[in-house]
């Protein structure tokens, strides 16, 4: 292991401290990948804390759980779908003789172990030439300098060298289609599997991993597989991407004062929450369904006023305001330049809706009938058209 | 979103309040709506774990199921719901009233009028969240196909009578909630949605807890501290104080208190199974009712407070003043309400899996037609809504300072007064574009002439609704002071071209349907859980 990484690795552990490593998973590299410019998730991810554990000493605690139902319903359907040495899976590929596929044993110690018998067992199918089903193989990826371990369902091998992943899901397949927000999760989730696979492909000959996946759900209301292929081009040139993008650990672990330390059991909650706020965080809604810590950074930044708290896209009708009092400044007309364009729509905005609020409660009874809203007094009528801007905001 | 969207959020976070989008309520509400509050269970499609139904708050019918992947209990909770909500909607079938409607002669191809019947009023569903009208779609697809023994006495497992009714029923209700501006089916989060703003994300407005906590903010505490509160507050217990307003459940309600409960159920139905004869299987039976009241009553306690907070925001909209035209588009969905009602008692089979490619085209295009009106409609009717369509330069309010006769050049000439407005918004005009205005509650049109060089005001032309004669009918034309809203949309939508009939589809749409062979019924294998 060269020197600098090695530096990385004891200087990861130093900030987790003593408690074992939190794995990352395909399901959280899709998540960071969703939202590559926040250092926190970056940093904590990378040095493999628990942030559901990081955020209940926070006192925000989360509200992620899996329901054994669903869990139970998934174990059992992923089964009946490799059940008699994944007869059933391949029917899905459209192979007839199952009788010839092989399944080799993927067991070893340790998940560097498993990984390398992972690697070992697709060279040896590639060679082969026959039909190949690896069931939960595991595969290595390093993000951002730390190493992760995936597990996909299932990666078939093909007689002509081509790998496809599989993906087990049990939500259903009702006449032919999916909800796509879980379909669309499932494909990025099976990208990552897929840019993983890709690390160990460049190194086997004659070996394409395909890009488009297998993904296995029950049909209808009923426990039988259906299998579609599912393109997944465009998910992995974007997690490729944005994890190229991810701001690098390095330059993070560097930024932060000495002595910080994310220590679950040796740290108290204060000490804990400067850590955490050493560390710049990117907030937006869509966090909230991804990440552990969310609620304790939209704590965060709500405190601050950051309008990202309404959605990103709301910045982008804002221009240069960030937060919540200066642009309710701006369109007051307290602060802010008139000649900004953005500036100027807000103070537009205010007045119209000044206007449309004043004059409905004074024809509250009015309106109902006529549908005539003219007679809403209008304070604006003196601004020439064209000048809008500075003479409505009286 | 608008930018004056923003600015009521904005102003939500600052006050701690939420803040109006709408000064009318741009839905209709019945003035008696049925409830139907869903459980589902996790991680099952069409495995309803329990429902609260009724048009009463203070009564509602409690459905259970205790074992879920029991087919006959779900069979026994879905002719339960289809006794509460079939005669429900039956109770609206009966009263009718005259109306007219023009349909093409077969044998001439002419239009004619027709006398046909139209439903008074139409019953109306409500549920808690937008999750919860795809599981009324979910409920309707699993049972609508399903066969009753009078269907088919071969049948494996036949449904009981009135559930594939059900289906028929929740899916044209779920087909008819995708379009915009209809109230058949409404899930309580869009409608508070569309009258107020929040100090949260979109996103976070859909957990309804957090979306009223936002609303009824008062006495000390922001509605950001109410709604975190709702998110994320559990008992001493761990359970979650909000739980969530379904059809999923909170994971660790299941995993702590419901899938314990089931187990206790399962154990002492096969303890029953396996009693002999007399004292003993009645202790058993009086076992079993103690864990099937126990998971009834775990059960009612996720759904009870959410029963309570769609209620609360009926009554919150009921504050609001109904627009002017929330009463045009109910009419429609009295027409929906009624055709269903003809389809089902002609015996048309169920709706099919997947549409033909002319039904397909016809859905798009109406609701597409829908959205427009229902964007027209919502601006005439609410200030609050036409200052968006200002802002973005698709309306303005003018005042008249002058109006000059004018005539059309022809053999009978016919009025074209031209008008000099002042506005303070900055429509996107250019020359020969209309704009609109409503005139007794109709359109009547104006064509832009021209700015006025020296001071920027505006010249208009009226077009039409001015009457036959030479000169106009009394009250027609604005006179000067007059104040008047312009919109650059038109008030009323027409349909697209016509659609070719079915027979006649080309075969770039896949060509003609041919004979609509039945639908055959889901297979139900016994392997099947579910």
């Amino acid at each position: 292991m060269p020197g600098p990484r090695r530096e990385l690795r004891q200087r990861l552990a130093e900030l987790r401290g003593p408690a074992v490593p939190h794995p990352l998973d395909a399901r959280a590299l899709a998540a960071l990948a969703a939202n590559p410019g926040c250092r926190r998730r970056a940093l904590l991810d990378g040095a493999g804390v628990d942030k559901g554990a990081l955020a209940s000493a926070l006192g925000s605690p989360s509200s992620y759980g899996q329901s054994q139902f669903a869990f139970a319903r998934g174990h059992a359907f992923e089964a009946r779908v490799k059940a008699d040495g994944g007869m059933e899976l391949m029917r899905l590929l459209g192979v007839d003789e199952p009788g010839g596929v092989r399944v080799p044993e993927l067991a070893a110690a340790g998940p560097q172990g498993r990984a390398a018998r992972t690697a070992l067992a697709l060279r040896e199918a590639t060679g082969a030439g026959t039909w190949t089903l690896l069931d939960h193989p595991l595969l290595a990826l390093e993000v951002a300098g730390s190493p992760a371990y995936l597990e996909p369902d299932a990666v078939v091998v093909h007689p002509d060298g081509r790998w496809t992943v599989v993906e087990i899901k049990s939500f259903p397949v009702l006449d032919g289609s999916a909800d796509p927000a879980k379909v669309g999760a499932a494909a990025r989730q099976a990208a990552v599997y897929v840019l993983a696979l890709e690390r160990v492909a460049a190194l086997t000959e004659g070996a394409e991993v395909a890009h488009s996946v297998l993904l296995v759900c029950p049909r209808d209301f009923t426990n039988q597989p259906a299998g579609s292929v599912v393109d997944v081009r465009k998910q992995l040139s974007v997690t490729r991407r944005q994890l190229a993008r991810l701001t690098r650990i390095e330059d993070i672990a560097a930024a932060l004062p000495e002595g910080l330390s994310f220590d679950l059991e040796g740290c108290s909650a204060e000490q804990l929450t400067e850590a955490v706020e050493a560390v710049p965080h990117a907030y937006a809604p869509e966090c909230l369904a991804a990440c552990e810590l969310a609620f304790h950074c939209r704590g965060r930044s709500r405190e601050a006023g950051a309008v990202e708290t309404l959605g990103r896209s709301v910045r982008g009708e804002l221009g240069g305001l960030t937060t919540v009092g200066a642009v309710l400044a701006a369109a007051r007309g307290e602060a802010g330049d008139p000649a900004d364009p953005a500036v100027a729509a807000l103070r537009r905005a205010q007045a119209l809706r000044r206007e449309a609020i004043t004059g409905a409660v004074a024809i509250t009874g009015a309106v109902a009938g006529a549908g005539e809203v003219a007679g809403a007094g209008a304070g604006a009528g003196a601004g020439a058209v064209g000048t809008e801007g500075a003479a409505v905001c009286r | 979103m608008s930018l004056i969207g923003t600015l009521a959020r904005l102003e939500a976070v600052e006050s701690g309040r939420a803040q109006p989008l709408a000064t009318v309520r741009h839905r209709h509400l019945s003035d008696r709506p049925l409830v139907l509050v869903p459980l589902t269970t996790a991680g099952e499609a069409g495995a309803p774990l329990g429902a609260l139904v009724g048009t009463d708050p203070a009564e509602p019918r409690l459905l259970v199921v205790a074992q879920p992947r029991d087919r006959d209990l779900r069979f026994a909770f879905l002719a339960d719901l289809a006794e509460a909500v079939v005669p429900y909607l039956d109770g609206y079938a009966g009263e009718v009233e005259a109306a007219e409607r023009s349909e093409t002669d077969p044998e001439t191809g002419k239009k004619v009028k027709v006398e046909v019947e139209l439903c008074a009023d139409a019953p109306q569903l409500i549920v808690p969240s937008r999750a919860g009208v795809e599981y009324v779609r979910l409920l309707g697809r699993s049972t609508r196909f399903r066969r009753t023994a009078e269907d088919d006495p071969d049948t494996p497992y036949p449904a009981p009578a009135r559930v594939p009714l059900l289906g028929r029923w929740l899916t044209h209700y779920g087909e008819r909630a995708r379009v915009p501006g209809s109230s058949l089916l409404l899930a309580a989060t869009d409608l508070l949605n569309r009258h107020w703003a929040t100090g949260q994300s979109s996103l976070e407005d859909q957990h309804l807890g957090a979306l009223l906590a936002w609303i009824e903010a008062g006495d000390g505490e922001s509605g950001a501290e109410a709604a975190l509160r709702a998110e994320l507050g559990r008992d001493a217990a761990g359970q979650l104080l909000c739980p969530p307003a379904g059809p999923a459940t909170d994971p660790t309600f299941d995993n702590r208190l419901l899938a314990p409960a089931i187990d206790r159920y399962d154990r002492a139905r096969q303890a029953l199974g396996a009693a002999e004869e007399g004292e003993l299987a009645d202790a058993r039976l009086g076992e079993l009712h103690r864990a099937e009241r126990e998971v009834r009553r775990l059960v009612a306690s996720q759904l009870k407070p959410t029963w309570d907070a769609v209620w609360r925001c009926l009554e919150l909209l009921r504050g609001l003043p109904a627009g002017s035209r929330v009463a045009d588009r109910w009419t429609r969905d009295r027409w929906s309400f009624t055709g269903h009602r003809d389809r089902v008692r002609s015996g048309e089979p169920p709706q099919p899996r997947r549409d033909d490619a002319v039904t397909s085209a016809q859905k798009l295009a109406a609701r597409e037609t829908a959205q427009a009106q229902l964007e027209a409609q919502e601006a005439l009717d609410d200030p609050l809504v036409l200052a968006a369509r200002r802002l973005a330069g698709e309306a303005f309010t003018a005042e008249v300072l002058d109006v000059v006769p004018a005539w059309t050049e022809s053999k009978r000439p016919s009025p074209r007064p031209l008008l000099t407005v002042r506005t303070g918004d900055v429509p996107q005009l250019g020359e020969g574009v209309k704009v609109y205005r409503s005139l007794d509650g109709r359109p009547q049109s104006a064509a832009f002439v021209g700015y006025e060089p020296e001071d920027g005001t505006l010249v208009l032309r009226l077009l039409d609704r001015m009457g036959r004669a030479k000169n106009p009918a009394e009250g027609t034309v604005p006179v000067k002071g007059d104040r008047i809203v312009w919109t650059l949309f038109e008030h009323d939508q027409r349909g697209g071209p016509k659609l070719p009939d079915p027979e006649d589809t080309p075969w770039t749409h896949g060509g003609p349907p041919g004979e609509p062979g039945a639908e055959r019924p889901d297979p139900v294998t016994p392997e099947d859980l579910l």
